[in-house]
């Protein structure tokens, strides 16, 4: 990378449910407020990439925007969709071609859990029908696996979800922003075990539009810029263990976190010890867990004594999914990766009010990381620094 | 007895065996890939026995594509039936996906020897299934 590239703006369409608009109207929305908090026009945008996974193309947002000719790529890439957007945005930044860039990422999928089609993973269609391709189900038979051989009680799954809810009651943007009792998250209806429904992040709406700029540019305008250190995109390796898998290998694969970490830690220049807030794929309570140990936060079975201490709280060691996360915000897929992103650039300004992470210098967290893992097995890692 | 679920799944041998593929590489994969990807693969019967290595339940009634109690014509949520469900290794072979009958949740443990066996499905059709291996040993005597 040539060039270093800075978020200087960040707008968000609250996440949950909003009816009567479109999540592409919502999209307009976030991109309108991002443009606000960086001082911008639309005008002023050189290109811009985005999309969703179910609520329409990213493109047709010019009708709204405005006719400005900018060339704008539509992103479709699942799960990563938001990231991969940020991807292509800093490298059309880095590469100095351009020196403002927007990524955009909305959604709106119905209620209920997701439903896949067999053939669209390339998968026959009995496992489909016989109710096996489920998402939830790949979630609650990995945490199993690992509560058995790393000693994760059900209580530190409930102790994740009631954070999730208490730190969400602190952010406006979330979607759940009531706390929940640990005995009312353990005792609730089991889906899949040992997940009860408080331990899964429900399908949502919702939007997230940042803009990139170069560093000339940023200092051009006098904007409040945030750094980005590192981006890092990973698809599975060999033998690993992902969604949507009638059959899994009988060797321990490599993990598609682990590869997307290292390589964005490799990238920055530093390691775990110097990350001051995280954002970590919570599609669920075990989720949380396991990407605490596979993003190099900690060592596998430690999360039991990090959750029981407090560790990932807001004021903890290295507080964890600080506006709640997937399980407070819901999960629109194309929106999601980019709100963690959203979450660490207000947390580096100091602009997060009553959830603030105050920082080891008291000026606010100096690194932020960001995690979003999906379907059919990919990662991707955002490292940011206050500028 | 229905119908396959999938007429390639399983053998028709009296003790039925799923159908997996081997790969030029010795590897083997399940289930047994179509298409193109069927290029170089051999179709490959996989062990009937296997170890538990992990395990869930499925507590609400699935979307689409499901086609099992609760998805048939006229019927909802009350007619679905929670299920078990896990991973069982094929030692030496490959983990495969599959439901866990004759068996409660509190039996489940890691390591725990499961057989496979073919069950009703819906009014049509029929499924592949593990059991516990107590079970089918209990019947046979």
């Amino acid at each position: 990378m040539s060039e270093n590239v800075y978020i200087i703006g960040a707008g968000i369409h609250p996440f949950g449910r909003t009816e009567g608009r479109s999540g592409r109207e919502q999209g307009v929305v976030a991109v309108r407020e991002a443009l606000k908090d960086a001082g911008l026009e639309w005008a002023d945008i050189e290109c811009a990439y985005g999309g969703s996974a179910a609520a329409g193309n990213a493109d047709i947002m010019v009708n709204e925007l405005g006719l400005t000719s900018l060339p704008f790529t539509n992103v479709a890439n699942g799960c990563a969709t938001g990231g991969s957007a940020l991807a292509s945005a800093q490298q059309a930044i880095a590469s100095g071609m351009y020196d403002l860039a927007l990524a955009v990422g909305f959604d709106k999928h119905p209620r209920g859990a997701f439903n896949a089609k067999p053939a669209d993973y390339g998968l026959p269609d009995w496992y489909g029908q016989t109710g096996m391709m489920l998402t939830t189900q790949f979630f609650a038979l990995k945490i199993q696996r690992y509560m058995q051989l790393h000693g994760i009680s059900r209580r530190t799954l409930g102790l994740v979800a009631e954070k999730a809810f208490r730190n969400g009651s602190l952010a406006p943007h979330a979607w759940r922003r009531s706390p929940v009792d640990l005995d009312t998250i353990l005792n609730a209806p089991v889906l899949n075990d040992p997940l009860t429904k408080y331990m899964f992040c429900s399908p949502s709406e919702g939007a997230v539009a940042l803009i990139l700029a170069s560093e000339k540019k940023m200092r051009a305008l006098g904007a409040d810029g945030v750094k980005i250190r590192a981006i890092a995109v990973k698809t599975r390796p060999p033998h690993s263990f992902e969604v949507f898998q009638p059959g899994v290998s009988i060797e321990e694969g490599g993990k598609p976190t682990v590869l997307a970490s290292k390589a964005a830690f490799a990238r920055a220049g530093i390691g775990p010890e110097d990350i001051s807030v995280a954002q970590l794929q919570d599609t669920e309570s075990g989720a949380e867990i396991m990407h605490m140990a596979e993003n190099g936060f900690c060592k596998d079975g430690e999360q039991e004594e990090w959750l029981a201490n407090g560790w990932s709280e807001i004021g903890g060691r290295l507080p964890i999914n600080t506006d709640g996360g997937c399980l407070a915000c819901g999960e629109p897929i194309g929106a999601s990766g980019l709100r963690q992103v959203y979450e660490n650039v207000t947390q580096l300004r100091q602009r997060a009010g009553a959830r603030q992470v105050p920082g080891r210098d008291g000026k606010g967290p100096r690194f932020g990381y960001s995690h979003v893992y999906g379907a059919p097995g990919l990662s991707a890692v955002a490292i940011l620094e206050r500028a | 007895m229905g119908e396959k679920i999938d007429p390639n799944l399983w053998s028709d041998d009296p003790e039925p065996h799923l159908i997996g593929g081997r790969l030029a590489s010795g590897e083997i994969v399940f289930p047994m890939p179509v298409g193109d990807a069927a290029e170089g693969v051999a179709p490959y019967k996989l062990k009937r026995r296997g170890r538990l290595w992990s395990w869930t339940t499925q507590g609400f009634l699935p979307k689409e594509p499901y086609i099992g109690p609760g998805a048939g014509p006229g019927e909802g949520p009350e007619d679905f039936k929670p299920f078990l469900l896990g991973y069982v290794e094929l030692p030496g072979e490959v983990i495969v996906e599959s439901r866990l009958v004759d068996c409660q949740l509190a039996d489940l443990h890691l390591g725990m020897e499961l057989e496979l066996c073919i069950v009703p499905f819906n009014a049509r059709y029929d499924t592949f299934a593990f059991r516990p291996v107590s079970i089918s040993e209990a019947q046979a005597a």
